[in-house]
């Protein structure tokens, strides 16, 4: 999950009294399961929200090759490097994907790029968050990915059709990378000493910032309640939450490794994991672009498309040459 | 080491063979993955992982084999992350900085056109080990040729910038395009064995390939015929060859004999 914090256009949830017979027609299609494809009515507001969902989650597919590419030129072997290239390649075609779902709604790649430049559109939080040993990878693939498949698993049955139809793709992708992830963690907890504490070190210093992945607390976020009538939205960000705490905390055990903070005990009451919850100001502070990593993926990201104008210029120019010739051939 | 055995002069030929063929998709597979997250276009980005990714499949299998010939218990992982600059065999163009996107897809074509021709005699070597390698990767690597030659021909006839760039390009790299057609000793003892051809011989079918391409991107050859070389024999590389080992093989020389 690579998009939270998505603020919802929207006035409020409305009543069916309050909905013209159009915007009947289309809450009746999302009640009933039924897709809403690119041509049909929608609420501007509807479609503007997705834009900004869809958007944040490609943004963060492309930013977030940056913490992993950092360490594809020094994989400890050949396999883990080929393995982190295969990932990283298929993170950039995540970001393709929905590009063109976005694109789908009457927004073009390059604007949702400028947009992402000028700082108007966000990505995900935990891309903001340094790599800075190898058993990363490892907690990368493992809990960020992690935490995704958890959200995009719901939003499989999200309801815009072409955003859904991209995250079916996409989960069992990501699902691999979680298994590889997962994979490199096993060889480090079970190693030498130096690599039981990189992989403790890893999944010390992501926990926090994979949970906040989910975005505030269900009491602090006020844009759930229209998206989940859309159905843009599947489930809270406390249930998403929970849901990945509770699975991952018996992985850890797994591994052999300890708990990566002392609030998380078994209940025996909710049947559920308790934690504690992170530092909300640290998250909205990454938010605002004050996180560790913030300033130099922006300069990055920058950088690529700045000095990558004549590329997309030379090739367009080309391309222009190639098809006035064939023209004049005809 | 105590127990080392010496490989006959035909077998070490052979595995100088394997290390150049082994460290040149090596060398270069690296330096094509550090564009990953940077390129100028998401289409590019894909491109070059995909690239990079089969370099380092290719680098596998050839630098295995390498270790298998060589029969001192080397895989390919203790020929990539563990020998120091001197044994490196890759030709030194490969090992130069990226440069721009130009320079990068530039030295890409001219790699990948020698690649193609090369691997288009391999698949005839004596060794069915080489031939049913050069038959696998040959796929993936007629692939890579029509897509750099692609983007050399969009670029060099696209705007008078990109043009310019791609002229630079050419001529910074050409000095650098002569080492791969170099013969020596080893090269003489593979044909000899019917095991690989005279890099010398590859050279027509080279020209007239890249000739056609530049043709078509109205990019002009530079003249003089210096060639850079040191790489293939050892003998010299680049500077920048140990900055690029320095980070590639640091977590197996940080942590050694560990499992990763």
């Amino acid at each position: 999950m690579y998009a939270q914090m998505v603020k919802t256009a929207s006035s409020g949830v409305k009543s069916r009294e309050e909905m013209s017979e159009q915007e009947r027609v289309f809450q009746d299609k999302i009640d009933a399961d039924i897709k809403i494809e690119p041509r049909d009515w929608m609420p501007d507001d509807y479609r503007a929200t997705l834009v900004r969902q869809i958007g944040q989650h490609a943004h963060s597919e492309v930013v977030g090759q940056l913490p992993e590419g950092n360490w594809i030129t020094r994989a400890p072997t050949l396999e883990r490097k080929a393995i982190l290239l295969a990932k990283v390649q298929d993170e950039a075609g995540h970001g393709l994907y929905l590009y063109s779902a976005a694109e789908t709604l009457g927004v073009s790649r390059d604007q949702l790029i400028e947009d992402l430049l000028a700082g108007r559109m966000k990505y995900s939080s935990i891309f903001n968050y340094p790599t800075l040993n190898w058993a990363d990878m490892g907690a990368v693939g493992w809990l960020v990915d992690g935490a995704a498949i958890i959200n995009q698993v719901a939003l499989q049955r999200t309801s815009y059709g072409p955003y859904s139809r991209a995250m079916v793709r996409i989960c069992k992708e990501e699902s691999f990378h979680a298994r590889q992830g997962y994979h490199i963690m096993m060889k480090m907890a079970a190693g030498s000493v130096a690599q039981k504490q990189m992989a403790q070190d890893a999944l010390n210093r992501l926990w926090f910032p994979v949970l906040m992945m989910f975005g505030p607390s269900d009491k602090d976020s006020v844009h759930t309640a229209q998206s989940m009538a859309w159905k843009i939205k599947m489930d809270t960000n406390d249930e998403l939450r929970q849901k990945f705490v509770d699975q991952t905390v018996q992985q850890i055990e797994y591994l052999g490794l300890e708990l990566p903070e002392p609030g998380i005990k078994w209940n025996d009451e909710t049947g559920e994991y308790d934690y504690s919850d992170p530092d909300w100001s640290e998250f909205f502070n990454v938010i605002k672009g004050n996180g560790p990593g913030n300033v130099d993926r922006m300069k990055a990201r920058r950088a690529a498309w700045d000095d990558g104008e004549w590329v997309r210029d030379g090739l367009m120019a080309h391309a222009r040459k190639k098809a006035a010739a064939k023209v004049a051939a005809e | 080491m105590a127990n080392k055995t010496e490989i006959s002069a035909d077998q070490a030929a052979l595995f100088q063979f394997l290390l150049r063929m082994g460290d040149n998709t090596l060398v270069l597979g690296h330096r094509v993955s550090e564009w990953c997250g940077h390129a100028p276009v998401l289409e590019e980005d894909i491109a070059l992982a995909n690239t990079a990714l089969d370099l380092i499949g290719q680098t596998q299998l050839w630098l295995g084999l390498a270790g298998e010939v060589e029969g001192q218990g080397r895989d390919a992982d203790a020929l990539a992350f563990l020998r120091d600059i001197w044994d490196f065999r890759n030709v030194l163009m490969l090992e130069l900085p990226n440069g721009d996107f130009g320079q990068t897809i530039m030295r890409q074509f001219l790699y990948d056109a020698w690649s193609s021709v090369m691997l288009g005699r391999l698949i005839k070597s004596g060794d069915p080990r080489i031939a049913e390698i050069a038959e696998k990767v040959s796929k993936e690597v007629a692939y890579h040729v029509e897509r750099s030659a692609d983007t050399v021909v969009g670029l060099g006839d696209g705007t008078s910038e990109s043009h310019a760039r791609m002229q630079a390009a050419l001529d910074y790299l050409y000095p650098y395009v002569g080492e791969m057609f170099l013969s020596d000793a080893t090269d003489a003892a593979m044909v000899s064995a019917g095991l690989g051809p005279d890099p010398a011989s590859l050279r027509d079918e080279y020209d007239l390939l890249v000739g056609k391409v530049l043709d078509k991107a109205t990019l002009t050859l530079p003249d003089g015929s210096y060639t850079h070389k040191g790489g293939r024999t050892g003998a010299m590389h680049t500077e920048h060859l140990g900055h690029l080992l320095t980070s590639m093989q640091w977590l197996q020389r940080a942590y050694p004999n560990s499992q990763w």
